[in-house]
């Protein structure tokens, strides 16, 4: 073992032989937080800019994390020269041009942008949206990977949101805006094909969790996938119709609609859509989660799923804070 | 290395015992009634994290355990929602509990729970 060069927050710094990142990083007093040094906390988690870290460096991280060259600095003896960013790297915006406009219901609007570039992303994350004068939100992208062009984006119009309640009335098609690059680790992997998938969302968290179904179907996933989509009413529900024949052509794939108030329809269950899944899947030992909208909802269901069985690191979790008041 | 060398990690199995276990455990301590109100708030990743270094340190393994650490992260649940005795007797229950699911011979047990009890002062914050 010979010593490396480390590029990090535009230093280039010397890690020793038989010394790990962070050591050399500590040494350097470079400012990096970290915790018990010996991989199990992850406070000091950072990530590769130049290609994978060394294996050992990604012990205990979830797949989405070394997938992205995320590493711990405290488990890394570095074999090459690196480069390593600490925090999120400075946001890259794109030109991104309105070529769709359509209302899901009553509240959500699907808007579809043409990007410039194409962009790299997985199917379930999300972008930043800015408008001219800066005003930005995340959305999550819609669609699955095969669009790298076409990002489409459910915006619900929140009351009193400034920025939904502008797309929602004055953005118009052939309008500009600036996309940011993909970010959020609730995204679908092709590996374990086997493994059954559960998906549950509020609201808009469909966007992201449509992208995912649309990826795994069509990387063939092997394992059961079942969806389970909530609102309060009827009308805070969309896409039940693309949602069932999508069921009907997939045989793996299940679909279930459920609002939490009043009388539910044929065809819909009654509950709230984490207590349905648990309901009717007792057992989610081997399980991959993906679970999209409302904090508290992302929250329950988290810890429901675990004590239900499932892995922590198999649940995959994107929760909608909202910057206005009122979300339901 | 012969048994009588051998350490407590090394015996329990090392980072794959404490990797068998974690998960177990915060299960049970999420279940627990007595208990889990702590947990409400809690990021869970971030928790399990903590749970993997506190078995870690608890099994014998490497760690850098601070006493000053853990007062100060037990410091609000003592002051603002009455973390006491009790609720410590609980988890060492539920971590004897864990290995015992885990067939760990009691003399094991025994070890690993003496270690837990030694941080009851420092969670407690007295």
């Amino acid at each position: 073992m010979s010593s490396h060069k480390i590029s990090v927050n535009d230093r280039e710094i010397v890690c020793e032989s038989g010394e790990t990142v962070l050591d050399a990083c500590l040494r350097e007093n470079v400012d990096i937080p970290y915790g018990c040094r010996q991989g199990a906390c992850q406070s000091c988690m950072v990530r590769s800019l130049q290609g994978p870290p060394p294996l050992a460096a990604q012990d205990g991280l979830k797949d989405v994390l070394c997938h992205q060259n995320h590493f711990l600095a405290c488990l890394c003896y570095p074999q090459q020269d690196m480069a390593i960013s600490i925090s999120s790297p400075a946001e890259f915006f794109t030109e991104a041009t309105v070529i769709e406009k359509s209302l899901l219901n009553a509240e959500t609007l699907q808007l579809t942008l043409q990007c410039k570039e194409t962009m790299d992303y997985y199917a379930g994350q999300f972008v930043n949206l800015k408008r001219a004068d800066g005003l930005t939100r995340s959305y999550s992208i819609a669609n699955n990977r095969l669009h790298a062009n076409k990002l489409s984006f459910h915006i619900r119009r929140l009351a009193g949101g400034r920025f939904s309640e502008w797309a929602h009335q004055e953005l118009n098609v052939g309008d500009k805006l600036e996309v940011s690059d993909p970010q959020g680790l609730c995204y679908y992997l092709p590996t374990q094909q086997e493994n059954n998938l559960l998906l549950v969302g509020t609201g808009s968290g469909l966007a992201p969790l449509a992208g995912i179904i649309s990826e795994a179907l069509h990387h063939g996933h092997k394992g059961a996938i079942h969806l389970f989509h909530g609102s309060r009413e009827m009308d805070g529900l969309y896409w039940i119709a693309e949602m069932q024949a999508l069921a009907a052509q997939f045989p793996n794939f299940h679909y279930t609609p459920c609002i939490s108030r009043g009388d539910a329809p044929d065809g819909v269950a009654k509950g709230r859509a984490n207590d349905v899944a648990m309901t009717l899947l007792p057992s989610l030992k081997g399980w991959r989660l993906y679970l999209c909208g409302h904090p508290d909802m992302v929250h329950q269901t988290k810890r429901q799923a675990f004590l239900h069985g499932a892995a922590l690191q198999d649940i995959h979790a994107d929760a909608f804070h909202v910057a206005s008041a009122t979300l339901d | 290395m012969s048994e009588t060398t051998a350490t407590l990690y090394e015996q329990l199995g090392g980072e794959a015992a404490v990797n068998a276990a974690v998960d177990i455990f915060y299960r049970k301590v999420l279940s627990d009634h007595r208990i889990n109100r702590f947990f409400d708030n809690t990021d869970m990743d971030k928790q399990a994290a903590k749970q993997k270094s506190f078995l870690t340190m608890a099994f014998g393994g490497p760690n850098n355990y601070s006493g000053a650490d853990m007062r100060q992260a037990h410091a609000h649940l003592v002051k603002k929602m009455g973390l006491d005795d009790s609720h410590f007797d609980a988890v060492v229950e539920n971590l004897a509990a864990t290995l015992q699911e885990l067939n760990v011979p009691q003399n094991l047990i025994n070890q690993v729970a003496a270690i837990a009890e030694s941080t009851r002062n420092d969670v407690l914050d007295r």
